[in-house]
């Protein structure tokens, strides 16, 4: 190995070592992931009702807003984000009549760009979801006299959350995969920290094996937790 | 967009579909006997290859293929060793680099589609060719094999999807396929909505030919009593609704 520095001098906290680096690299990648996977939890399911709904322009729509985000690569919609952001909000603005300059920071791209992926992934499983669920229960609250509104949200949703479970703990991580794309637009989240120390230390290799070991923890953490809610809501 | 601009962009989009097709091409064969070589070991009697195989489908799953890629084509000149070694003009190259990467993760997801078409041939078929005589080989040649294959091919499919939209990620080392070319476009010309169109027109018409020729080998594949009586009327909406996964 070149380089003078063992590992553990390069891990050390403190001002030497690159453990708070890494650390505050982990917390923007998580930060990203789940803000931008609960948007693209609430956008799912308003794009599947958009699909299942009466309207057949909505759904249409909503027909191709999936197909495009997932048959695209998501670094695609990244650099689209990227590069049109800026320019759609000042053309929004200035219909407002506001002609200054707008822009939107890369941690606001990422989060955006994790949202409508994990939107067009997960209206998918709670369309699946919700085929899944037997025809009976609707008529059911339907017979009880329920409006379709609190039918859908009382009786419908609670089962529909327990089936979509186990394809939305797969949304979350392909979002917190989606996140290391990011690091292409300059986001300083892990991927960004440990090519930077690499390139410091000149020791690539260690960094971007601490990261896929990091990676490699979160996602079988969170691969855990979603068994273990699944389990739960089994009996529910 | 002007006229000038717009043949400045299509050519140069021509140019880089090549690339992504090239990269894709590369990738699927070297996945699949990586995937293969897997399931071989994970059947085999030997403990040790099996806890080989398994490691590395959990690996390859579980961790982004941007860090798979960056310790291959970064990581990997660290080490004096291995510049010196003659793998070096194999690691050095960022086209190889990303494709050797790309077919390690493929070949560990395509393990795992494998996995389910082969727990899905009922024991009862397999149990029959050996009492009829057929060897062990052959009983995989000519009983297994073809209902696994039927069997995994959906998944395969989406397998094939994914394999192609994660070559967008080769551009990050340097590799100017389609997405890379496209972003250098958009930064150049600003017509960011319209290089975006173009470009997922051309990811979305690559997808719907391979679904479509996967489709059509499903098809043949499968028996006459199976096979429903128009084929366009089941290949229709089953291709507007499975792009990916």
């Amino acid at each position: 190995m070149n380089g003078g520095a063992s590992i553990v001098d390069l891990f050390i906290w403190g001002s030497g070592g690159w453990s708070r680096p890494l650390l505050t690299g982990l917390c923007v990648t998580v930060a990203c992931a789940s803000i931008g996977y609960v948007l693209g939890i609430v956008l799912g399911l308003a794009v599947a009702f958009a699909k299942l709904g009466r309207n057949s322009w909505l759904a249409a729509a909503a027909t191709v807003y999936t197909t495009l985000l997932r048959g695209v690569p998501p670094l695609l919609v990244i650099f689209l984000l990227f590069f049109g952001t800026n320019g759609a909000l000042m053309w929004i603005a200035r219909g407002f009549g506001y002609a200054g300059y707008i822009e939107v920071d890369a941690f606001t791209v990422g989060v955006l760009a994790v949202a409508f992926v994990s939107a067009a992934y997960s209206s998918e499983v709670f369309r699946g979801a919700h085929a899944a669920i037997p025809k009976g229960q609707f008529e059911a609250f339907a017979a009880l006299g329920l409006p379709p509104v609190v039918g859908l949200w009382t009786v419908i949703m609670p089962q529909m959350l327990r089936l979509a479970l186990p394809g939305l703990g797969n949304v979350w991580i392909l979002a917190m995969k989606e996140t290391t794309l990011l690091s292409v637009i300059s986001l300083a989240e892990l991927m960004r920290v440990v090519g930077l120390a690499g390139r410091t230390t000149g020791q690539p290799f260690v960094f971007y094996g601490a990261a896929a070991i990091i990676y490699l923890v979160l996602i079988a953490m969170s691969s855990r937790a979603f068994k273990a809610v699944e389990a739960r809501m089994r009996w529910a | 967009m002007d006229l000038e601009t717009t043949l400045h962009v299509a050519t140069e989009l021509a140019g880089a579909i090549w690339v992504t097709l090239a990269l894709a091409a590369a990738t699927l064969p070297l996945g699949f006997m990586f995937a293969a070589l897997t399931t071989w070991a994970r059947k085999s009697p030997y403990r040790f290859a099996q806890t080989v195989a398994s490691a590395y489908v959990l690996v390859f799953r579980s961790t982004p293929l941007l860090v798979q890629i960056f310790v291959l084509y970064y990581g990997l000149s660290q080490f004096a060793w291995v510049r010196s070694s003659p793998a070096w003009i194999v690691l050095r190259d960022p086209f190889a680099c990303a494709i050797i990467a790309m077919s390690l993760c493929a070949g560990a997801y395509t393990a795992e589609v494998m996995r389910g078409g082969l727990a899905a041939v009922p024991q009862g078929a397999i149990e029959a060719a050996r009492s009829l005589g057929l060897s062990r080989f052959k009983t995989f040649l000519l009983v297994t094999a073809p209902i696994a294959m039927r069997r995994a091919l959906p998944a395969y499919s989406n397998e094939i999807v994914v394999t192609l939209k994660s070559t967008s990620l080769a551009c990050t080392i340097t590799v100017m396929e389609l997405t890379g070319v496209a972003k250098d476009l958009m930064s150049q010309t600003f017509a960011v909505i319209e290089v975006f169109c173009m470009v997922a027109a051309i990811y979305l018409a690559i997808n719907m030919i391979l679904i479509f020729a996967l489709r059509s080998l499903e098809l043949s594949l499968s028996p006459a009593y199976l096979r429903p009586a128009s084929r366009m009327r089941r290949m229709i909406p089953w291709m507007s609704r499975s792009i990916a996964r």
